[in-house]
């Protein structure tokens, strides 16, 4: 059986993709198993500078899912360069997305070019949909307009393929899909988290210090894979489809409705195995719907 | 950090609120006295961690409070339930700092991870001390525990009902060579400030994964950002900084 992907130029030999923010810098689950086993992975969001991101609590639970609030909470680009990603080389032997946060053109500019130079780093995974910063992270994906500058402003600095990662908190996520593949992206992953709140009864305050976070977990699936669709009809560029997803079963829904590889997020939050029990289970589930090849129904959703 | 399959052996009130619940399975990822265990609940998204207070080779045993519906569900399971539980989380209390006195200081649901802890001092021949604080008598759990195990024990209450009046601060010993404490966060800062040696404290923070990956329950310190559940939940009394 066939569970290998073409994503944006690079095979990977399977389309399951740990989330960024869930998956560290990745060498941490290496002590659970051989993470070489994944397709790749997307390590934690990146900035310029290093980030202690919001107050806490920033953690909520909700029903099917959870909310949170970190803030892109990250060591900075130099030391992702000189410290995590040595540590990572020495367990991961594939190409590794690299996901990169930003406050202004600028700043996703800089911290590309730097990751650019990587030779790990296989794509850039372009975060314009963080929920949880003010005057950057999803202001950047809220327009088309600015979400094509985002885009452009990294291809002139890389080589690598551009994924561009798409906030739902939008009124047309087709729109700026749309837009950053005319300014030149090579593939879209969407969704990231959807803006929610909770309020303790009892002290009546937010749960969450900084009021809302994203919610993410099985309650967007639905969200997600109708996004994910809309988008894939709309683009030709490789959408990568998340959110909510938690089984094998899942990661096909989302190939048919036009995902070429997707990312999962807050399950590895509650199963650290979750990815590779996935892919182990991938082979079955193909079996049981009469899948050969997992590169053959990227879009499969039959229309009637 | 090892996922396992626990089957619930006891599971009894010991207050009104608290109860012990005694799990058989494996443990042998858990190493250290202060680390706890993520147990995986129905219908309830995020796990819920609780600090392990006992465990041999093939039992591990924690103490609740029942605070909401995770709690609520775990006081009612029967014996023979099964639970999905990722084990042997966090750094656990470093043992080898202690010195001869050691001075344990517990609040409520703080005080079961210093039980194991005062168990391994006790077998390194220590002379232990330990004052747990409650807010009233009906509360209290563990003194004769920790009796049995040969500390030295005092007790408090906040409305006075049993014990010393107080908190744990007013009731510390003379000679003691480091502290260990866990409990709520205001009974942590007072400790922090009555202490007259080094010590460390085991903190609390809403938790997405418990072991490390999703960063929501970090921390400011003096020796840079820290992750409560997997560079703590204990810090040494030197590294804290107060919000």
């Amino acid at each position: 059986m066939g569970l290998g992907v073409n994503l944006c130029g690079i095979s990977i030999s399977n389309p399951v993709i740990p989330a960024s923010g869930t998956f560290g810098y990745g060498y941490e689950f290496a002590e659970l198993y051989d993470i070489n086993e994944l397709g790749t992975f997307s390590f934690k969001g990146t900035t310029w500078d290093p980030r202690f991101g919001n107050p806490t609590p920033r953690i909520a639970e909700c029903p099917a899912g959870m909310i949170n609030a970190v803030g892109l909470q990250n060591p900075g680009v130099e030391k992702v360069i000189s410290e995590e990603l040595p540590k990572l080389k020495s367990c991961f032997h594939k190409p590794v997305m690299a996901n990169v946060s930003g406050f202004s053109i600028d700043d996703y500019a800089y911290t590309c070019e730097k990751l650019d130079k990587e030779p790990q780093v296989g794509w850039l995974e372009v975060n314009v949909s963080c929920p949880n910063v003010h005057g950057g992270g999803m202001s950047f994906g809220t327009q088309p307009e600015a979400a094509a500058e985002v885009t452009r402003a990294v291809k002139a600095v890389t080589t690598k393929p551009v994924i561009i990662k798409l906030s739902p908190n939008v009124t047309d996520i087709v729109a700026i899909a749309k837009a950053c593949e005319d300014a030149g992206a090579d593939g879209i992953s969407l969704i990231n988290t959807l803006l929610g709140m909770r309020i303790n009864l009892h002290s009546r305050k937010p749960v969450i210090a900084n009021t809302m976070g994203g919610y993410s977990g099985p309650g967007i699936f639905p969200v997600a894979l109708r996004m994910v669709y809309q988008v894939a009809q709309a683009v030709s560029i490789p959408v990568i489809g998340m959110g909510g997803v938690s089984c094998a079963e899942d990661v096909i829904e989302m190939m048919l409705a036009g995902a070429t590889a997707v990312q999962i997020g807050a399950a590895n939050l509650i199963n650290p195995y979750i990815c590779r029990d996935i892919i182990r289970d991938l082979p079955r589930v193909m079996e049981q719907y009469g899948i050969q090849n997992l590169q053959e129904i990227i879009g499969g959703v039959n229309n009637g | 950090m090892k996922q396992c399959i626990f089957k619930i052996t006891s599971n009894e009130p010991l207050t009104q609120s608290v109860y012990r619940m005694v799990l058989r399975g494996d443990t042998s990822a858990i190493t250290a006295p202060g680390q706890f265990i993520n147990i995986q609940l129905d219908g309830l998204y995020l796990r819920r961690p609780i600090s392990v207070c006992d465990y041999d080779e093939s039992s591990v045993t924690i103490l609740y409070k029942v605070v909401g519906a995770g709690t609520l569900q775990l006081s009612q399971m029967p014996v023979g339930a099964s639970l999905d539980v990722l084990t042997g989380l966090g750094n656990g209390y470093d043992l080898t700092l202690s010195g001869d006195r050691p001075l344990l200081l517990g609040g409520g649901v703080g005080i079961p991870p210093l039980y194991r802890l005062a168990k391994e001092f006790i077998s390194q021949g220590k002379s232990v001390s330990v004052v747990l604080g409650f807010n009233t008598a009906d509360e209290i759990f563990y003194e004769n525990d920790f009796r049995a195990l040969g500390c030295d024990v005092q007790v408090t209450t906040v409305d006075g009902s049993y014990g010393k009046k107080g908190f744990v601060t007013d009731a510390l010993p003379q000679n003691y060579t480091y502290f260990y404490t866990c409990g709520p966060e205001p009974m942590l800062k007072a400790v922090y400030k009555a202490t007259v040696t080094s010590g460390q404290m085991s903190f609390e923070e809403r938790m997405g994964c418990g072991f490390g990956a999703c960063m929501g329950c970090s921390c400011k310190t003096l020796t840079g950002y820290k992750r409560i559940c997997k560079d703590g939940p204990v810090m040494k009394k030197e590294e804290i900084l107060w919000d």
